[in-house]
């Protein structure tokens, strides 16, 4: 008999192309997206005069870089529209696939590969951005590269690496209402801590991440980096297999790649090295406070003080986080007072989530600016379908063209500097939305509460009735 | 061909934070710049100066002015985006060593592939090396002096080699090409539906 094998060791040895004495194993790559930012990388090529290897397997994206404000999607800024030209030129000289600009299934990378069925079960998803983690929901072993991995992966379609060591995080039971995902993957960070899982790779598992809905399990994969894991994955069940069929590039012979795919999920006995259990019936909506994805809490909860800290690098660290966050020692969350909010990004920009945000809002006005840009061009088409756009519109937010936007603020949609941000997004780091900008994580539908509210507020309260 | 890591020796950049992710290290909006135009002048930029571009009182332009090739900093440095800027700025700004006591996995690798040395060691160390003037690195002992004391770190045992001769990864892996060859025509009778020359 065969030892009992997890997820992640049943995609990691069916990749293995060798593995080298000294531990490091060259792994095959299925797929490989890349976006404007894979300029470096390019660079690298065009450096050695190198060409792509496997064109069929690697699919550019424009997200990063894309205007989600100007009619027929015009670009003024020249170093913003050389990125986009740039990413065109790459992919058209390599020939391979790109979702441009101007392509109607144009979006976020980690919404366009799960959308167009590019991303599916027991395959290596690769890009030059850490989200890539994301993918994982489908159960695939998918993870982050840098720029010069990047180039290594067009030149071979492979990449040297160590064995990650495993890591389960078991959740039962029924989130409550007023929670998702969101608050779930928030809960997670918080209590492994930013570096948590470093050399990790993560499965989420137990009867709570079963219930949860494809976008559910996309959303908790895609914050598995905030808590330093190398990837998140969960294991592919029948919620998967029923939302890749019809998908344009889901395999034509499915019901053989389904069987194949339904061997995947950990056998019952396997061993993790570490494991974390979490009960979902404890999860309120979270929000953070701080700079780290790690500084999250309760809606209900109140500001740390660092008087009262562990150790005096504890102390330093929250003393430094509520100085940049321009907060009080102490102070009641729920009082924090906004100056805009943003729904979009990788993490919560899919038709769920804006389901969500527009449950909120409908009949609502938002009392501060905000920004809604769906998580792909087919997501936009979608809520405009149902209607949803017209309720953001009616609560006075803008409903931009899909993109990475303000989630990093390269394509100029930015938080002006000392302004407060309630965002959906998955990072508040300092200056992550702009220069001086402050951030607050939350999930759709608690973003959707502060824009009513003007403050941070429990999406609960907002939900009396309605839900 | 990078240049090869052995030792070195030089005055510290202390940064006593936990945290500090590639957003700081460069904000996105450097990163339109080809690499050749040089990246240093934009590492930690929204630390060193403030939003009108004026320079503020800060920790990394006072070390880089004694000429300083070695930062430290606590835990989970280069934690978050996977920028391979942040190592770019590093690099281009001078420095040839990180020493913390744990950093963002994508970061290391970034690091390595730039020949920058991303050193680990126990959070007892930090606090002694983030107060040194001085430091000494030594790759081939894992070593690092900061006066009458002196720590072990760990690295990668293969990244370590990798350092120490200035080797990159994809030579290496040029020089397997059968074995991926073979590897990629078992695997489409095995895995037919992962690939997408079909679609
Ligand atoms: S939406 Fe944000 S986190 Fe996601 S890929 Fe774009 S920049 Fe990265």
């Amino acid at each position: 008999m065969a030892p009992p094998r997890t997820l992640f060791d049943k995609l990691w040895d069916a990749h293995v192309v060798l593995t080298r004495e000294d531990g490091q194993s060259l792994l095959w790559i299925d797929r490989h997206f890349f976006h404007e930012g894979s300029h470096h990388a390019f660079a690298q090529l065009r450096a050695r005069g190198a060409k792509v290897a496997e064109p069929s397997l690697n699919i550019g994206v424009a997200d990063h870089y894309v205007p989600t404000q100007s009619p027929g999607r015009t670009i003024a800024d020249a170093g913003i529209g050389g990125m986009v030209a740039g990413l065109e030129a790459n992919a058209a000289e390599h020939g391979t696939r790109l979702f441009g600009l101007r392509d109607p299934r144009q979006g976020i990378v980690h919404v366009v590969g799960p959308e167009q069925g590019l991303t599916l079960p027991g395959l290596t998803v690769v890009c030059g951005d850490s989200h890539t983690s994301t993918h994982g929901a489908f159960g695939a072993l998918a993870f982050g590269i840098g720029a010069s991995e990047v180039a290594h992966v067009l030149m071979t379609q492979t990449l040297w690496q160590r064995r990650p060591k495993r890591m389960r995080v078991v959740v039962d039971g029924a989130l409550p209402p007023g929670t998702a995902a969101k608050d779930l993957a928030l809960a997670i960070v918080a209590r492994l801590g930013a570096d948590g899982a470093q050399g990790h790779a993560v499965e989420y598992a137990g009867s709570t991440v079963r219930g949860l809905s494809m976008e559910g399990r996309l959303t908790l994969c895609n914050l598995a980096i905030e808590s330093g894991a190398r990837c998140g994955m969960v294991s592919p069940d029948a919620t998967t297999f029923d939302d890749l069929r019809g998908r344009p590039f889901a395999p034509v012979e499915f019901d053989a790649a389904a069987e194949a795919w339904s061997m995947l999920p950990s056998d019952a006995d396997a061993e993790f090295d570490a494991e974390h259990r979490l009960d979902a019936a404890s999860i309120a909506p979270v929000v953070t406070w701080g700079v780290t994805p790690e500084d999250a809490l309760p809606v209900t909860a109140f500001l740390p003080d660092p008087a009262t800290a562990a150790t005096p690098a504890r102390a330093a660290q929250i003393r430094d986080a509520l100085d940049y966050m321009g907060l009080r020692p102490g102070q009641r969350l729920q009082a924090i007072g906004i100056d805009r909010v943003f729904i979009g990004s990788c993490t919560n920009a899919r038709i769920e989530d804006l389901r969500a945000a527009a449950a909120v809002l409908a009949g609502r006005r938002a009392v501060v600016p905000g920004l809604v840009s769906p998580g792909s061009s087919l997501v936009k088409q979608q809520a405009e379908q149902e209607g949803l756009d017209r309720i953001f519109q009616a609560a006075g937010l803008v409903w931009a063209d899909a993109g990475c936007s303000m989630c990093v603020g390269m394509n100029g949609d930015l938080v002006p500097a000392g302004e407060r941000c309630a965002s959906t997004t998955n990072r508040n780091f300092k200056g992550r939305q702009g220069q001086g900008s402050r951030t607050h994580l939350m999930s759709p539908a608690m973003a959707a509460a502060a824009a009513v509210a003007g403050h941070i507020t429990d999406v609960r309260e907002l939900l009396e009735g309605r839900a | 061909m990078m240049r090869p890591f052995r030792q070195v020796s030089s005055p510290v950049c202390a940064l006593p934070q936990p945290n500090v992710d590639t957003d700081q290290l460069i904000p996105a909006r450097f990163m339109k710049r080809p690499r050749s135009e040089g990246y240093g002048s934009f590492l930690l930029y929204d630390t060193r100066f403030d939003e009108a571009g004026a320079p503020r009182t800060n920790p990394v332009d006072d070390a880089l002015a004694r000429g300083a090739q070695v930062m430290v900093a606590r835990r989970n440095f280069g934690s978050g985006s996977s920028r391979e800027a942040a190592v770019y700025a590093l690099v281009d700004a001078g420095f040839r060593c990180v020493i913390a006591p744990s950093f963002g996995d994508i970061f290391s690798g970034n690091a390595v592939n730039n020949g920058l040395l991303p050193a680990v060691v126990d959070e007892a160390c930090v606090e002694t090396l983030l107060a040194a003037d001085v430091v000494s690195v030594d790759l081939e002992a894992c070593r690092v002096w900061a006066g009458e004391a002196v720590f072990a770190f760990r690295i990668d045992p293969v990244w370590r080699v990798k350092l120490l001769n200035g080797w990159s990864d994809i030579d290496l892996t040029l020089s397997h090409a059968d074995a991926i060859r073979a590897f990629a025509q078992a695997d489409r009778l095995r895995r037919p539906w992962a690939r997408l020359d079909s679609n």
